[in-house]
């Protein structure tokens, strides 16, 4: 909260510094990611993928659960538009990051938002929203910064597991699987001061475990997100009808 | 080229879309709405439950102690000290819970 004075009072801290501030932000996500990554990696080559490969798809898509379908489907030899339809459901909710991420990103140049985008992932939205949300303006050198943090090493060690996979111990054991819940867990408690937090997320909740059990994954995800989001929508206090749109 | 390729550079096709489009639809409009606006808001709550609640269900004993235990610490430190504790949590467990 103290960080707000800064922005207050104009000054802007040096990109520097910012940039490493944004690498600090990205390595408990690291730390999370990369025995997932590494598992990607030795699952892909199980799957047909060549090392090349593996890193191609880690360099150029960056987004784990995704890559995982995909490896997993392409396995199976699934008809490849099939692949390529999964990959977009398992990504679909980051419509909603980018439609909630755009006013926070909107100050800065053309080239800047492009690369933006693209390296928005589950923790980099949520640490984007986390950043506005404790009133400071989200930079560019701050966003990079974390980007990098996630993109590099996520890249690096999934050439890593397609290369020596067959030396991960066991990845159960580690809690490899359940990492990722419990950072997602901790972002989603910052947010709890907001408005509405506990009705969103019970009616997320609610909506997409009984999806998980009917329609299935992955779209039990914006299901459950549009859910929370309706609920978020109508619950709010909204001034009169037709004074301003 | 290969299939492996081509279904990847589809996938970072459509995957881009999704991290751009939502804002490339919004943009269209000079104006948010109220209620657009808190729709936005309630979107990181939203999603992220929807990451945490199903994995819940395919859960054990292990998982829910972790994640009970990283809740609590949450509400009193920081994220980092949350997660390691609950992975450290989780990985004492499952030495001896499945």
């Amino acid at each position: 909260m103290s960080a707000s004075i800064v922005t207050e009072n104009g000054a802007s801290p040096a990109p520097v510094s910012e940039f490493w501030r944004g690498v600090r932000v990205g390595l408990p996500i690291v730390v999370a990611a990369s025995p997932f990554a590494l598992l990607f990696g030795a699952l892909a080559v199980d799957n047909g993928f060549t090392v090349g490969e593996v890193i191609f798809m880690s360099a150029a898509i960056f987004g784990g659960a995704s890559q995982m379908v995909g490896i997993e489907l392409f396995g199976q030899h699934i008809a490849p538009w099939l692949v390529v339809l999964s990959i977009f459901a398992v990504n679909f909710r980051h419509v909603l990051y980018s439609a909630t991420i755009g006013r926070r990103l909107a100050h800065w140049p053309l080239w800047q938002q492009a690369v933006g985008y693209f390296v928005l992932t589950d923790p980099q939205f949520a640490e984007a929203e986390r950043e506005a949300e404790q009133g400071r303006r989200v930079g560019f050198a701050w966003y990079a910064g974390m980007g990098a943090a996630v993109y590099v090493p996520w890249v690096v060690e999934s050439g890593i597991g397609a290369v020596f996979g067959r030396l991960i111990p066991d990845a159960h054991a580690l809690g490899v699987d359940f990492l990722l819940p419990i950072y997602f867990l901790g972002v989603l408690m910052s947010f709890r001061a907001r408005a509405f937090w506990l009705p969103v997320v019970a009616a997320s909740a609610l909506v997409s475990v009984v999806a998980y059990k009917t329609i299935g994954s992955p779209w039990h995800v914006s299901a459950g997100a549009l859910a929370g989001v309706v609920l978020g929508a109508f619950l709010s206090p909204v001034p009169e009808e037709g004074t301003r749109r | 080229m290969s299939d492996v390729f081509w279904i990847t550079v589809a996938g970072a096709v459509v995957t881009y879309l999704t991290r751009i489009g939502g804002h490339l639809v919004l943009s269209r409009f000079e104006r948010v709405h109220p209620r657009v606006e808190a729709a936005l808001n309630a979107v990181p709550a939203a999603v992220l439950t929807t990451l945490v609640a199903p994995a819940m269900l395919t859960a054990g004993p292990a998982e829910w102690i972790a994640i009970v235990v990283a809740g609590i610490v949450s509400l009193r430190s920081g994220l980092l000290t949350m997660f390691l504790t609950g992975a450290a949590v989780l990985i004492a467990l499952r030495q001896f819970m499945g």
